[in-house]
């Protein structure tokens, strides 16, 4: 046992516990980090996109020093088809702007810069060492965290859990639920290295630019889940991911649909000649709003993954854990100046300055839709990509058929598969959820 | 040596040899011997330094230390059979054991007197302790563990070795320091052919030692008699596994071929660290190279560190699940298939087809 | 006792990727570590420490950022760190190496007491030579002891010690007297995993760092490129072999596999045979 006292003390050195361990700590909280993996980085995954502002509400002028790889300036959406895919691109120099808003980073060496700036706020951050429980009095307040090391039981005010999607101490200490597998999925993701010019000339890149592929389609062959390819400076990262429940179900593996992906006729070329180094798998959790467990108790907070705050549909995470950890921050130093205790009722802070955040509006705008397409799968997935596949090359193969026939089997085909109020539902359903 | 590769000042560095070192001549082979017993790696070295001592127009010497006597005698003429023209013969109580202290003085003072342009020692423990120690005392420049030597046109010595864990090699040289010093890994060189009718002149030398003034004093030597002790570098046939295998009991099929063919079992590293098998049978890089007529890796990738130690056999046979994996990249014949499998089979058919019944056909 | 133990941070070379253009290293990304064999040198120290009292001192010579491994020394025990680090050094190879470390290490003594024993690792990952530890014995005229299987007796107060060292046709067993200069080998002991406490003061030190000056290293000229008698000339990726594997196609069972397999060998190396069956039968 340690007889020193942290005012808090933070698990996890990722997107949200670097956020609430940087806020404490730079406000001049006493703050202990633990982080279990070799150095803070060293197991995170991400596709990666991180978003500007949220690290900017941190450190103000982390692209001056942050490892940032490219930002983008260009965006695919693909639908894919078995040998096709049907795009929709979005380009635009503007985003070559001063303060660019998104930019592709490689999390081990962003979290590794990111724990230094905590690190050169004071907070004392140590690694390789994994808390295995939380530590509470006998009126179930959470006091302290005892580690996987000798003598390793350390106290502290309020503890703040940014353990990231698995969540095994708040489950272990009955804080929630474990997340069931249709409320996460399990994304797999390759590194692929290029010499720069090669990467450059073949994604159309000058200097720092950067795209990003998204893909959804007959590539999760009917399950809900989609395809990415990143450009980074000398690497792309390709990655697959699905809900754990559908690979269940349909004894399919991650691994299976990755290696798929990346031999689409679409996908291939891209990749050509590259070196793949480092493959990781991690979950992502996708159950959205409905799924949030309880945010704070009694001398604990929860944020980021670990408390489900995860953007699926806008393929956003990182950004929202970067936020609920500061608002943690934020809110454990407002109530330590006030000198008030971290209580239940005191943490409730945390939760109102999370509800008056974009993290819990956009969570709540789409709370409907991970239900939804988990539901729908098999036509949002499989059917559609299909037809409208179909309906391109029906559009495009010039053969004599004379175009008026062409749209009616297009048409037609739609309606075999889906019904007339098959699609008028799935429209309707997808608006809705959406709105 | 440094880790990091060369800054581009380096690169251009010229040969300016000072005027003090301009009669460094010959180039020299220290002979290991422990207990009597030549390492083979000496051999090989003569061999190698046969060729460098040709192409430079001098002489190859030997480098023989021990305690006086008939062994050490006998090292010495046995150096002539593998080429040497020199032996400088250094006999003194003190030389009985390998110890550092006595040994590196009796070498540097060898050095001293008799000036080579180039020394090479075996990259084995008894070497690189010597080489380091002899190194630093005569301040030039020394390349561990090197892989190729070769002469460039101007007279150099380029030794070239692996570097970042055998993902790169790098060449080396020391352009204005003598002599230029080399340790050269076991079994990396080919082992001459003997010629028992070559002679040559030796030149005894005494070194200035006095046991009283050794303060390290060797208690004991134990012998490894344990008759586990393996082989493997010196094997003709060697059977090796990898991951691919997957399992501690898997290995058994391996050992089972080896046991079949009279062949020796090695290992990639893995499953060393995973402590199914003892590290003197690991091979590559941080193990043994090893440089046999056959090689057999069954559910072995075939990485850059593993493949350094086995690129010397002469035919390397693949067994592997993917047929992307780099094994087939060095590999001469190579089969996709299960490991797990295709091993008993192997066994069984191996069995039969080196039958004495065959051989006695292969007689007939 | 006073121990010195030398560690280095080095790229954790199973990870590194050679670029496929320009045949350099990418150093991108690549994680550093401290060399696997230090960490057999750290723990006997330690050991020798908590035997006999006295403290361990960590030393490395790099660049700013090799303060992570000192750091993680620390967090697995040792008592203080001292980093080396100076642009004078840069391009050093062993030669200039040791004298950078020999020189620290007297200064070393100066400030902080003698060395009973100065431990190296038997060798890198990334340099690979085995010669710094022998290196810094000879600049320091400290008894060397390499590749030492077990420290089985030492006396501080005689100054002796005895050990068990790895030789090529068996173990010596030697007794010498301190100070000396050891290396251990792998595998010689489990390396031990700090307590709470030690990570929590690992964090905190103040990591004593001192440039060439601070180290009162006057003669740069022994330091860095100028120092370093070996030239690096060439770096380049091993050449690949121009033929793949002869495939051999499955058969519809094993034993066909196997069949085929063989006779490809043979028909491509007809004299194996041979040679197979007379070792076959342990001829
Ligand atoms: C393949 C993939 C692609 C993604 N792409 C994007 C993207 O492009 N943009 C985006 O914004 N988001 C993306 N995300 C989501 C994003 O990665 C996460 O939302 C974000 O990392 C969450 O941060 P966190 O701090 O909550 O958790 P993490 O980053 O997972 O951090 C948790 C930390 O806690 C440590 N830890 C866990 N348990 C313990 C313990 N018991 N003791 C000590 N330490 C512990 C872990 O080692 C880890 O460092 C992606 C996710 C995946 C898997
Ligand atoms: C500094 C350093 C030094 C190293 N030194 C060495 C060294 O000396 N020696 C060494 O070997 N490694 C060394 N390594 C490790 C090396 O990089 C590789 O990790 C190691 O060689 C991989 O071992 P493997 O091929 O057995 O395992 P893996 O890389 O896991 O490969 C297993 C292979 O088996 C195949 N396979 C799977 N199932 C089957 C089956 N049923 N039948 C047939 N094939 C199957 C797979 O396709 C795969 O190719 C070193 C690494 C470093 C960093
Ligand atoms: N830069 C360095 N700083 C501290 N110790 C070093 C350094 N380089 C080498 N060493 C030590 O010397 C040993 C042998 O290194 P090498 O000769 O490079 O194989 C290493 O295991 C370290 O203990």
């Amino acid at each position: 046992m340690i007889e020193e006292r942290f005012d808090a003390i933070v698990i996890g050195a990722g997107m949200a516990g670097n956020a609430a361990a940087h806020t404490m700590a730079s406000r001049g909280l006493k703050v202990l980090q633990i982080e279990r993996g070799e150095y803070p980085g060293s197991k995170n995954v991400q596709g990666a996109i991180l978003y500007a502002d949220m690290v900017e509400k941190i450190i103000p002028n982390f692209r001056e020093e942050a490892p940032l790889e490219r930002h983008l300036v260009e965006q695919r959406f693909w639908m894919m088809g078995e040998r096709s895919h049907t795009g929709l691109q979005y380009r635009n120099d503007d985003f070559n702007e001063e303060k660019p808003n998104r930019y592709t980073i490689i999390r081990s060496q962003f979290d590794r810069w990111f724990s230094r700036e905590v690190q050169a706020q004071g907070a004392l951050v140590i690694c390789e060492t994994t808390v295995t429980e939380l530590v509470s009095d006998a009126y179930g307040k959470v006091i302290g965290v005892r580690t996987d090391r000798a003598g390793g039981t350390i106290f502290a005010d309020v503890v703040v859990l940014c353990e990231g999607v698995n969540g095994l101490l708040g489950t272990r200490a009955r804080l929630r639920e474990a997340p069931k597998p249709e409320h996460v999925a399990l994304a797999v993701k390759e590194m692929h290295f290029l010499p720069r010019e090669t990467l450059d000339a073949r994604f159309n890149l000058h200097g720092d630019e950067g795209v990003v592929i998204e893909a959804a389609g007959v590539i999760s062959k009917g399950m809900t889940g989609m395809g990415f390819v990143y450009t980074n400076k000398e690497s792309v990262s390709v990655g697959m991911g699905c809900l754990v429940s559908d690979f269940a179900a349909n004894n399919d593996t991650p691994n299976g649909l990755l290696e798929a992906f990346k031999n689409h006729p679409s996908i291939k070329p891209l990749l050509e000649g590259s070196e793949v180094k480092e493959y990781a798998a991690h979950l992502i959790p996708e159950g959205g709003y409905k799924t949030i467990p309880e945010l704070f108790g009694d001398g604990w907070l929860v944020c980021g993954d670990a408390a489900q705050l995860n953007n699926a549909i806008h393929r956003e995470g990182s950004n929202l854990a970067l936020t609920s950890g500061r608002l943690a921050g934020e809110a454990i130093f407002q109530i330590k100046s006030r000198k008030d205790a971290m209580s239940k009722q005191n943490l409730a802070l945390y939760k109102k300055l999370l509800d008056d955040s974009f993290v819990m509006k956009d969570l709540k705008k789409y709370k409907d839709m991970p239900a939804l397409l988990h539901a729908n799968s098999q036509n949002y997935f499989l059917a559609y990509p299909q037809l409208v596949s179909k309906a391109m090359e029906n559009f495009l193969r010039v053969d004599g058929t004379p175009k008026l026939d062409k749209e009616k089997a297009t048409i037609a085909s739609f309606v075999k598969e889906r019904s007339w109020t098959g699609l008028f539902g799935d429209a309707w359903r997808l608006a809705r959820a959406w709105r | 040596m440094s880790a990091t590769p060369p800054p581009p000042a380096r690169a251009n560095a010229k040969k300016e040899l000072p005027e003090h070192f301009r009669d460094y001549k010959h180039v020299w082979v220290f002979i290991e011997a422990e207990r009597g017993d030549v390492h083979p790696v000496s051999w090989e070295l003569l061999g190698e330094g046969r060729k460098l001592a040709d192409k430079l127009g001098v002489e190859l010497a030997s480098v023989v230390l021990g305690e006086p006597g008939e062994a050490t005698k006998a090292a010495a003429a046995e150096s002539f059979s593998y080429g040497a023209d020199v032996a400088y013969l250094v006999e003194h109580p003190a030389l009985a054991d390998y110890r550092n202290e006595s040994y590196a003085k009796a070498v540097t003072q060898l050095v001293n007197t008799h000036k080579p342009e180039i020394l090479l020692l075996g990259a084995t423990n008894l070497g690189r302790d010597l080489a380091g120690s002899v190194a630093t005392t005569l301040l030039t420049g020394l390349t561990a563990d090197c892989t190729e030597l070769a002469v460039d046109a101007d007279g150099s010595l380029a030794a070239t070795r692996p570097t970042f864990g055998g993902s790169l090699l790098c060449t080396i040289y020391t352009l204005n320091y003598r002599p230029q010093m080399a340790t050269i890994r076991p079994r990396v060189m080919a082992m001459p052919a003997r010629d028992a009718d070559r002679t040559g002149r030796i030149v005894p030398f005494t070194p200035d030692l006095a046991e009283d003034e050794i303060i390290t004093k060797l208690l004991r030597f134990v012998p490894d008699r344990d008759s586990n002790k393996s082989n493997l570098a010196f094997a003709d046939v060697v059977v090796a596994g990898g991951m691919g295998l997957q399992s501690a009991e898997n290995f058994q099929l391996v050992k089972n071929l080896a046991s079949v063919l009279g062949a020796e079992f090695g290992c990639s590293r893995p499953l060393v660290q995973k402590g199914w098998i003892s590290s003197d049978r690991q091979i590559g890089q941080t193990g043994k190279t090893i440089r046999p007529k056959l090689y057999i890796a069954a559910g072995i990738s075939g990485a850059i560190q593993h493949r350094v130690g086995v690129e010397g056999a002469d035919c390397i046979v693949a067994i592997n699940t993917d047929k992307n994996a780099p094994i087939f990249d060095f590999a001469h014949v190579g089969i996709v298939t299960d490991a797990i499998r295709l091993l008993p089979a192997l066994t069984e058919a191996f069995r039969q087809r080196l039958s004495p019944h065959q051989r006695d056909r292969l007689a007939g | 006792m006073k121990i010195l133990v030398c560690i280095k941070q080095v790229p954790d070379s199973a990870q590194i990727r050679v670029h496929p253009v320009t045949n350099t290293i990418m150093r991108q990304g690549v994680p550093t570590i401290i060399n696997p064999y230090d960490l057999f040198s750290l723990e006997e120290a330690l050991r020798l420490r908590d035997k006999f009292g006295g403290e361990v001192t960590v030393l490395t010579m790099g660049p700013p950022m090799a303060s992570e491994s000192l750091r993680k020394a620390l967090a697995i025990g040792a008592d203080r760190a001292v980093l080396l680090t100076d642009r004078f050094f840069a391009g050093s190879d062993t030669l200039a190496t040791t004298y950078a470390l020999a020189q620290a290490i007297r200064k070393i003594e100066q400030t902080f007491g003698k060395q009973d024993i100065v431990f190296t690792g038997k060798q890198t990952i990334d340099g690979d030579t085995a010669q710094v530890g022998p290196g810094i014995a000879k600049r320091l005229g400290l008894l060397q002891l390499t590749y030492i299987s077990k420290i089985a007796e030492c006396d501080p107060d005689k100054g002796e010690v005895v050990v068990e060292r790895r030789a090529e046709g068996g173990v010596q067993v030697l007794k010498t007297a301190m100070p000396c200069l050891i290396t251990m080998i792998e595998g010689s002991n489990d390396v031990r995993r700090g307590a709470l406490g030690d990570t929590l003061r690992a964090a905190r030190a103040e990591i004593v760092t001192w440039s060439a000056r601070d180290a009162e290293i006057e003669d740069l000229t022994k330091c860095g490129l100028k120092g370093s008698p070996t030239i690096v000339k060439k770096v380049f990726a091993p050449a690949p072999r121009s033929e793949k594997a002869a495939f051999i196609e499955p058969g519809k069972n094993a034993a066909e596999s196997a069949d085929a397999l063989i006779a490809a060998i043979f028909t491509r190396h007809p004299a194996l045979e041979a040679d197979m069956t007379k070792l076959a039968s342990g001829l």
